[in-house]
This record gives C-alpha cells, structure tokens and sequence, in this order.
C-alpha cells in the first residue's frame, strides 16, 4: 500500500477491534459491537495521517487500539519494524517510548491530585534512569519547548486553562523522545483561538523532532490544514484514503461527498449557492451493520448491489483508495493508472 | 504563557514537598484543627493522666461510694466507690487503642481488597463475593463463636489482658472492613476509566505503580471519611462486646463497659452515664473534623481557597 519506497513507519492491516456484548443471566456473549472492522493503512515516517469521520465511528478506538490500549480482536499493527500485535506486556512495556498518545479532554488526561512535574515527569520515572535533578530539568526542556512557564512546575492541573492543560499533555507525549504519537482529537475540547495555538505547536513540534502523528478529528477543516493524508472512516470502516488536496479537491466516496459539503463556506454568496448532500436517518448500530456496504442504508447512489456485496477497499488511483462499488471502474480497466487521469466523483 | 515570571526566577525554585502544602491546608480548616487539639488532648489525658490523677481504676472505696462531684472526686465515684475519673482516664486507654487499631486493621483491607477487586477484573468477582459473604454473616454470633474458640488460647500464649485486646482489635477489623472495600471498589471502577490512567498505561506504567500512584491517592477521599467513622464504630462495637461479657473482664474499664455500667443507674445518677458518654462522642466528633480537614487538604483543588 506504500507508495514511497521507503517502508512506512506504521503499518496497520485488517486490523479489528470488537467489543463483546454479553447479555441474559448467564452473560452469554450474544453479539459484538464492531467498533473498527478490518482496517489497513500506512503511515509514514514524519507524515500526518488524519483520521476523520463523525461521532461513534471507532476513530478513537482506532487510535487507541493502535497503540495497543486495548487488546485487538484481530490483524497486525507494525511499528517501526516491530510487529505489536500480540507481543507482551513487559515488550510492549520496552516500545512505549516509541510512540505516545495525546488526549482528547485535557482535564481527564492528567491527574488532579499530581503536580505539573510529577506529571510531565512520569515517564522518565517510568522509562529512566535520571537523578531527580536531572529529570527536573528535562521537565523544564519539555516545558520550555511546549511554551510553558517553568514556574508552573508546582502547579496542579486545576489551575491552568484548557489550552495550557494540552499543553501539559503534549509535553508529557514528548518526555521519551516519541517517533509516533496518537493525537486523538486533541482540539476538540478547546476554543477556537486556542485550538489554533495547539495546532500550530504540533506542528512546530513535528518539524523539530520529526514526529509522525495520527491526527484523529471531526473537524475537516482542521485536518485540512494539519493532514498530508487523510483516511475517512464510517461505521469501523475505512471508506476512503487520499492524500490531503485530492481528498478535499475531488471526493470519491459519496459519504466523503456529504461529509465535505456538510463543511460551511465562509463566503456567504457562495454558500448559498452551493448544493449540499443531505444524509437522512441515522448511522446503524456497529453492533448490527448492514449487509454489503456500511453505508448502503444513507447512501444517496446505492443501488441493489450495495446491498448484497461489501465493496473491496481498493486503490483507484495513486495513493487514493476507496470502498464504493461505483468509484474508479476507469481505474479498473486500466490497471496502471495514468498521469494527467481525473476520476470523476 | 500568561504568566510573565523570568525564567531564572522560576528555575531558582525547586517542586517543594507536597506535605508542606498539606499541611498548610490543613491548618487553614478551623474545625480540623480544633479536632486534631482535642485529639492529641485525649490521647495525652489518657496515657500520661493516670500517672497525675493517681487514684487506682480498681480501687475500692465502699464508705464513698456513689458519691457526686466533690474535691477527693471531682467526676463522682460508682455504685463501689470507684473514682470515676480514674476510670475514664484508664478506660480510655483501651478504648482509642481498640478504636485506632481496629480502624486501621479494617482500612488496610478494605481499601487493599476494594482497589484489587476493582483494578483486575479476574478478581472482583470472588472478592466481591467473599466480601457479600461477610456482610451477610450474622455478626454476633459470628463474634460469639470467635471469641469462645480463640479466647483462652490467646489468654494463654500473651496475658489475658494483651491476648483479649488482639482478639478483639482482630475482631472488629475483620468485621468492618467491607463498606470501606466496596466504596473503594466502585470508586476504583470509575476511575480505571478515566483518561489519566488511560494515559498511564499508554506510557506503560505497571499496574503496581499506577495503583500507587494514581488510583489510591484519587480514592483516598471515601478512604479518610470510613476511617474517621471507623473509630467510632470500633469503640461503639468494643462496648457492646464489653456489655455481652466477650470483652475484657468485667472489672476493668472501658469507655463502652463504663458507660453500660452506668445506664442500670441512670435514674438515680443521670451525671454518671455523661462521662464515658462525653469521652466516646467527644472523640469521635474530633476525628471525623480531623478526617475532614485531612479530605479536603489532600485535594488539590480545594487545597489554596
């Protein structure tokens, strides 16, 4: 799936997490919720990724389950090289290091009854072998770097304001020198003024350490200006991979298509004139997903064919893939797409 | 970022200890220190009071017996002539070490069993189940059954005295440890899921330092507030062993066996139930102030208002 030659840092194939649903007295296990159902994707070295997609559609579990927060129920995740997957506790233990998560509500990430050091500190405690000096002043490295006062080293997190508290959690993210860190929607708990803040700090921080990152979002725009590539997501499933200025230009996907047109215009003239796909009635259950395509019971083009087979998740042209039956069946018949092709959405 | 310190400045001020914030808290909770003055006057007046107030607790002086508040005895004397005064003092001994000693005993393993069952799922099951089991035992007959299999053993191998004191500090521990394990437990369960421990685990804390680290000292709020009913309930529950004659012997004092003493001559001498009555709800009060105090210093965020 790697266009570049170089392998990707993060190699994701198939990968499922699902939840099991016990019910009855007895808690016979009666079902599953699938919160991400066989996804792939690379991720490669000092690139951003964006995750995108609405509510409830496994972006973060995805995430998480990257990092092997959670147990997977199924396919292989790679990291620089090491296949994690099912490797054990006290390995995985030894590559945490390697790659870090930042949060999605600053006030949950850190413990109130810890101080700002004590937080940021540890994992070097966990990680180090540092003499209390000089991990304090790694502290301030870190602080420094992340744009926070030395003197709050004191402080408890109660007594900043959100921006500064993912401040904190991106400094603590950095404290082991990461290559990947997970950034799972971690400006959608702050203010508009102050998520640009974050966001161009990530960005600084990428370009100083070279960091690759997952960035998780519901915010298109956002994504927009932080992503290389963006992968969207529906109901645990990839539906489309592009890089970024394909993605925005010419969605393929119908679900990209309205998840796009759903993004206001500033320009009010031109908004106005714009036509906008309107999905009706509700995402399913993942516990319960349709037959044939994820998407088949809101998607404005589907036809009996959606109902019955799962679209193949399928490269269309260079470095897009898309899962719709009705994309790119001129990147089929010519199976070397060629330079100057434009697929229509 | 919108404080506008210089650096030097703040680097030349190291993390200071986290006790010494506690502490200044703690003294800013005027109930809290009350409490913790009376406490320490309490624990004072009854290890080192018998060495000043010299009467003998046993000693018997059948010419002044019932006699009300007078210079010779200034709390009154018994139905025996006992100085009454002597006896609280000396009663008070056993009692607070019963009640501080039973309380921990219970803290430890309730708060142990209530964060095991909570943090590993395999467990919670049998440990919440053993802990349903204690609580639906009988307490009294179980009490019973206890102090007549292991009371002369005890008596034998550490005096009666010392082998009746562990016997019932054991006692009263094992049988009040499962509120404290079950509103740990609960407190736990919430709290595993919350993103700073999420977090944790991303950086790959073991879970042995990330109870200690970052469960117990979130928890330790419900921990305070059973501990400081604990030592009621524990000198509550040694006078009423005392009054069943399972306690210590009959003749000597308590706060409980004072008290229930007392009571077959309330009519007569309604003073003589109010020490020992005084003593135990005087104390209880000040630790569960102390206890507050405490609860509200170790939390960060009440902590500097």
């Amino acid at each position: 799936m790697s266009d570049a030659g170089a392998s990707p840092l993060v190699q994701v194939r198939g990968l499922k997490m699902h939840f099991p649903i016990y019910a009855g007295i007895f808690r016979r296990h009666v079902g599953d919720i699938k919160a991400v159902d066989d996804i792939s994707l690379d991720i490669r070295e000092s690139e951003t990724l964006g995750l995108v997609g609405e509510s409830g559609c496994g972006k973060s579990t995805a995430g998480r389950a990257v990092l092997r927060l959670y147990d997977i129920t199924g396919g292989s995740i790679t990291v620089d090289g090491t296949d994690i997957s099912d490797i054990d506790k006290e390995k995985l233990r030894h590559l945490r290091p390697k790659m870090q998560m930042i949060f999605q509500d600053p006030q949950a990430s850190l413990n109130p009854r810890m101080t700002v050091a004590g937080i940021i500190g540890e994992p070097l405690v966990e990680h180090m072998s540092l003499s209390r000096a000089e991990r304090l002043e790694r502290v301030y490295e870190l602080m420094d770097a992340v744009g926070l006062n030395r003197s709050f080293a004191n402080r408890y997190p109660h007594e900043f304001s959100g921006g500064q508290r993912q401040r904190i959690g991106i400094a603590r993210a950095l404290a082991l020198h990461p290559k990947f860190i997970v950034c799972d929607e971690p400006i959608a708990a702050l203010d508009v003024s102050i998520q640009a803040q974050v966001v161009n700090l990530l960005e600084d921080l990428q370009e100083q350490f070279g960091l690759t990152y997952l960035f998780i979002s519901h915010d298109l725009s956002m994504v927009r200006h932080i992503a290389d590539r963006v992968a969207v997501m529906y109901l645990g499933k990839i539906v489309e991979l592009a890089p970024r200025d394909e993605l925005y230009g010419a969605p393929l996907h119908p679900y990209t298509q309205a998840l796009l047109s759903a993004v206001p215009e500033p320009d009010p003239v031109r908004e106005s004139q714009r036509k906008h796909i309107i999905l009706t009635g509700d995402v399913p259950s993942p516990s319960n997903a349709p037959v044939g395509c994820n998407f088949c019971t809101r998607c404005p083009r589907a036809e009996q064919i959606c109902h019955e087979i799962e679209p193949e998740f399928r490269q269309v042209d260079k470095g897009r893939y898309t899962a719709c039956h009705f994309v790119g069946d001129t990147a089929i018949k010519t199976a070397e797409p060629t330079v100057g092709e434009t697929v229509k959405p | 970022m919108t404080d506008v310190t210089p650096d030097s400045l703040a680097a030349a001020r190291p993390p200071q200890s986290q006790w010494r914030n506690v502490w200044d808290q703690f003294k800013t909770h005027r109930g809290a220190v009350w409490g913790m003055g009376f406490f320490i006057f309490v624990v004072l007046a009854v290890t080192l009071g018998p060495y000043i107030w010299t009467i003998d607790a046993q000693y018997i002086d059948i010419r002044a017996r019932n006699s009300g508040p007078t210079l010779a005895h200034p709390l009154g004397t018994d139905q025996l002539g006992r100085d009454t005064l002597a006896r609280v003092l000396e009663g008070g001994q056993v009692s607070m070490a019963v009640g501080i000693t039973a309380m921990l005993l219970a803290l430890v393993l309730g708060a142990a069993i209530g964060v095991v069952a909570g943090y590993f799922k395999r467990l919670d099951g049998p440990l919440m189940r053993l802990t349903d089991l204690f609580l639906a035992l009988p307490l009294l007959p179980l009490l019973l059954v206890i102090i007549m299999l292991f009371r002369d053993t005890l008596r034998a191998a550490f005096g009666p005295e010392t082998g009746i004191f562990m016997l019932i500090v054991f006692v009263i521990g094992i049988t009040s440890w499962m509120q404290t394990a079950r509103i740990v437990r609960g407190d736990v369960l919430a709290l595993k899921e919350r993103e700073f421990v999420i977090a944790s685990r991303s950086i790959g804390t073991p879970s042995r330092r990330m109870i200690l680290r970052h469960i117990l000292p979130n928890v330790l709020s419900p921990i305070t507030v059973s501990a400081t009913l604990g030592i009621a309930n524990a000198i509550i529950t040694e006078s009423a062993l005392s009054f069943l004659g399972l306690g210590f012997p009959s003749d000597f004092p308590t706060w409980g066996r004072l008290l229930f003493d007392s009571t077959d001559y309330l009519q007569q001498y309604p003073e003589r139930v109010l020490w020992p009555g005084l003593a135990i709800s005087l104390t209880v009060l000040s630790v569960n102030y102390i206890g507050d105090g405490l609860r509200d210093a170790l939390d960060p965020r009440i902590r500097g208002r």
